[in-house]
């Protein structure tokens, strides 16, 4: 384990965006979301939970797939370069670095998003754990440990100092580079050192200390028993969904804070002299998803509602061995404006307690 | 043989124009050799309060650096009170984009009758000059268009 | 709030109504989800307390055009009575399936603001007799003073019942002093480029996840102009600034004088954007240039973009208006 032993974390943010573009949590007009560092931006990594989570540096909110320009007779196809530029996103939590998996396991199937995959290679994840969940919480439902996030680099705020170890092949290189570029650039104190005795013991202090708190959370023990394929048709017939989706108000807050939330649609843009095709996020709460030719399948807000929780909780597993759809961030749980969400329809499709 | 191309700013303008005056006003500008400046697009309207701010929006958007809005004079409208209405609108509209930041001088309005062929060639030049000393609309476009 | 339980259950009793819109608990001590209990059902879980910030009122345009149904009864507080009252004007609400119940209010507890007032975890929140509210985070307990916390609409709230069958009087509580064309006023005295500067920041936060337009009792076409690909303006991401604006100037002016300020906008925004900048700034100037309007204040009277008067101010006016 190092730690780096700068005043100041703006140094080691100056020498990674350096070497390659840099998101990190930003603050902007009083919220956190990640973007990019250019040096005079406000960086919150202290903040738990950014406002949108950081699927964004891999599957944007919106991107150009493709331009048709008219020139005449003549129209032009232009598409995005495969030659991305490197980029490393910085301060994901342990919740949204188990998202990417997720995605993944869509994205990266067969057929293979090109424009998804472009991003995943080029881009480096460093993780930092977390010093205190919220009351929301519940990422360790599905087995994620939010003292030790994944990533290619993970990191440790303990004492006010920022601890650092690697943990791919690529992290290792990475941090090889930044340790020269910090040796180049910053001065002489600011530099990753290798950590010793002491500061691993606080380390681990601070690993525990969340470790308590998590067990403490409302939802530590959310019970997903009964949550599979199996079951498939019994959730999906559950007379409850009336009941959980009346107050629904069939807005995407919910979709789009959601860093799991994986439902794109594909847009032209009429530019007057040419078509911008772009993608954007969808929500299969809005009355328009899966609208076709012939209607839509899902005519009200109960079918709109009940998709999006069968689908994390039901289809998703049922797909890919087990695996839920969400990660237990807990941003549908703060963001919901009449607050209904997935623990809610957990507990109430779920086995009861007893 | 070189085409020197000029380095002037022309500014484009939308000119939203009632059909039962200000249209036929700006035809009368035409018939009678009243010349101004050939940068404004006109559209025609069946009355000025057809205009939605959406039109005044989307003109901004597709490339205009000015939008004036031209219909009867208060108490003339075809349909009586059309014009009235969109009185209000405007002033509702205007007063947003310039809470917005965005230039209170790119946008008007303006009364033009059919008789007032003479007004509408002042008129346009003079929102002409006072859009081109503002430059070019960078506040309120869409970047996909300029491409 | 037993008050309000013996009045659902008399009015059960006597076939008045068969159903009530209000508000449930939820997983924490802060959640409030709008709900409707039956007479079968019963009021299990309902609640009101600081914590019922949501305007039920939009809710009635479904649960009132019910067919066979009995009469609903709907809990109201002071401001959301001017978005019903705005509804029956728009004939988007049957009345006469509807019976509304006034509620006390002194103003709604914004949880966001607690969490950010004791800066740490919020495990809980309580509510005492009196101003104070306890709060459980990880470090013990802490007190926050309800007042400090309340959402924005709250704080500038001036309103009482407009309409109602029948209302549960509280004691009087003293108004907040804040000026609601405060902040509209501070924004019209900084230059274009700082005000351009401050709506970027805050509007290029937007998702477009469009909850303030569904939580919008005044937004209330069946199809939205942004939904509908017919309009060429339909969009589900802003791609570009420019989407940004549109979508928040034409939603802005689509509900002038009809909206309420009942201040949902800004409390349902997940980026909070001050969205009520936006429709105050059109309510402070309908009320200079065409005279003081409440929407929602009547059923009847024309809202000042459907009316209009011979010696209307000309458009022109903005141009000489203030700002540096």
């Amino acid at each position: 384990m190092l730690k780096f032993t700068g005043n100041e974390l703006t140094t080691l943010y100056s020498a990674i965006s350096g070497l390659r573009k840099l998101y990190l949590p930003i603050e902007k007009g009083g919220e956190v979301s990640y973007g990019p560092y250019t040096g005079t931006e406000t960086v919150r990594l202290d903040v738990l939970k950014t406002v949108k989570s950081a699927k964004d540096a891999f599957f944007p909110q919106s991107e150009f797939l493709m331009k048709f320009k008219a020139e005449g007779k003549n129209i032009t196809l232009e598409t995005p370069s495969e030659e991305m530029e490197d980029f490393v996103v910085m301060g994901v939590r342990a919740c949204d670095a188990r998202s990417f998996d997720i995605l993944d396991s869509v994205y990266l199937a067969k057929p293979v998003d090109s424009y998804y995959k472009t991003r995943r290679d080029h881009g480096l994840v460093i993780t930092h754990a977390c010093n205190e969940p919220a009351a929301t919480c519940f990422c360790t439902v599905f087995g994620i440990d939010p003292a030790k996030p994944a990533g290619d680099i993970s990191t440790w705020t303990a004492d006010g100092t920022l601890y650092w170890e690697a943990n791919t092949e690529k992290g290792k290189a990475f941090t090889e580079e930044l340790e020269k570029a910090l040796a180049e650039k910053a001065a002489e104190e600011a530099k990753l050192a290798e950590a010793t005795e002491e500061d691993i013991a606080k380390v681990e202090a601070e690993q525990a200390a969340v470790t308590e708190m998590v067990k403490q959370l409302p939802f530590a023990n959310l019970d997903l028993t009964g949550f599979d394929a199996e079951h498939m048709m019994e959730k999906f017939n559950d007379p409850q969904w009336k009941e959980l989706s009346r107050a629904c108000l069939g807005c995407g807050t919910c979709t789009y804070v959601c860093p799991t939330c994986q439902c794109y649609d594909i847009r032209d843009y009429d530019t007057g002299h040419g078509v911008q095709r772009i993608r954007c996020w969808d929500s299969c709460m809005y009355s328009d998803f899966t609208l076709m030719a012939g209607g839509n399948s899902r005519k009200t807000q109960v079918e709109r509602f009940r998709q999006r929780f069968m689908h994390k909780l039901i289809y998703h597993p049922s797909n890919h061995e087990g695996t839920y759809s969400c990660v237990g961030c807990g941003r549908c749980l703060d963001k919901c404006p009449i607050q209904m969400n997935i623990v809610k329809v957990i507990k109430a499709l779920g086995v009861k307690e007893s | 043989m070189q085409v020197e191309e000029s380095k002037e700013f022309k500014p484009t303008i939308v000119a939203f124009c009632c059909n039962w005056c200000s249209y036929a006003g700006a035809d009368l500008a035409g018939s009678s050799r009243i010349s101004y400046p050939a940068d404004v697009k006109i559209v025609r309207v069946p009355c000025s309060c057809r205009v939605n701010p959406l039109f005044i929006l989307r003109a901004f958007e597709r490339g205009a650096d000015g939008v004036i809005l031209c219909g009867c004079h208060p108490g003339d409208c075809h349909y009586s009170t059309g014009n009235y209405y969109a009185r209000r609108r405007m002033t509702m509209l205007f007063s947003m984009l310039d809470y917005m930041g965005i230039e209170r001088e790119r946008t008007r309005v303006e009364w033009v009758s059919a008789a007032e062929g003479a007004k509408f060639a002042a008129t346009m030049k003079d929102f002409i000059e006072t859009v081109t000393k503002l430059g070019e609309n960078r506040k309120l476009r869409d970047l996909r268009c300029k491409e | 709030m037993q008050r309000i339980i013996d009045k659902i259950q008399e009015l059960f009793a006597n076939d008045t109504v068969d159903r009530v819109l209000g508000w449930k608990t939820g997983e924490f001590s802060w959640e409030r989800t709008p709900h409707v209990f039956t007479k079968e059902g019963g009021l299990d879980g309902f609640v009101y307390d600081d914590f019922c910030g949501a305007n039920l009122s939009k809710y009635l345009i479904d649960e009132s055009a019910k067919k066979d149904a009995g009469k609903v009864l709907v809990l109201l507080k002071p401001c959301d009575t001017y978005s019903y009252n705005q509804l029956i004007k728009e004939h988007r609400v049957k009345p006469e399936n509807i019976y509304v119940l006034a509620i006390p209010c002194r103003g709604k507890v914004n949880v966001d603001a607690v969490k950010a007032a004791v800066g740490t975890t919020v495990l809980a929140v309580e509510e005492t007799e009196g101003d104070d509210l306890k709060v459980k985070t990880f470090r013990g307990e802490k007190i926050v003073n309800r007042n400090d916390v309340l959402f924005e609409k709250c704080q500038v709230c001036q309103k009482t019942h407009q309409v109602y069958d029948e209302i549960i009087e509280a004691e009087p509580y003293e108004r907040p002093k804040k000026d609601r064309f405060a902040e509209v006023e501070a924004l019209e005295a900084l230059s274009p480029e700082e005000r351009y500067e401050f709506w970027r920041t805050q509007l290029s936060k937007c998702i477009r996840c469009n909850a303030c337009r569904n939580v919008c009792p005044a937004c209330n076409c069946r199809t939205c102009v942004f939904d509908n690909a017919k309009s060429g303006v339909a969009t589900k991401a802003n791609t570009d600034d420019f989407e940004e604006n549109m979508f928040h100037i034409i939603r802005a002016f689509h509900v002038a004088g009809r909206c309420t300020d009942c201040g949902e906008c800004s409390r349902v925004c997940p980026q909070n954007i001050p969205l009520h900048l936006l429709n105050r700034k059109y309510i402070k100037d309908m009320n200079t240039y065409y005279g003081e309007y409440q929407a929602g204040e009547d059923a009847e009277t024309r809202g000042p973009l459907t009316n209009f008067t011979k010696e209307d101010v000309e458009p022109s006016i903005v141009y000489g208006k203030g700002g540096k």
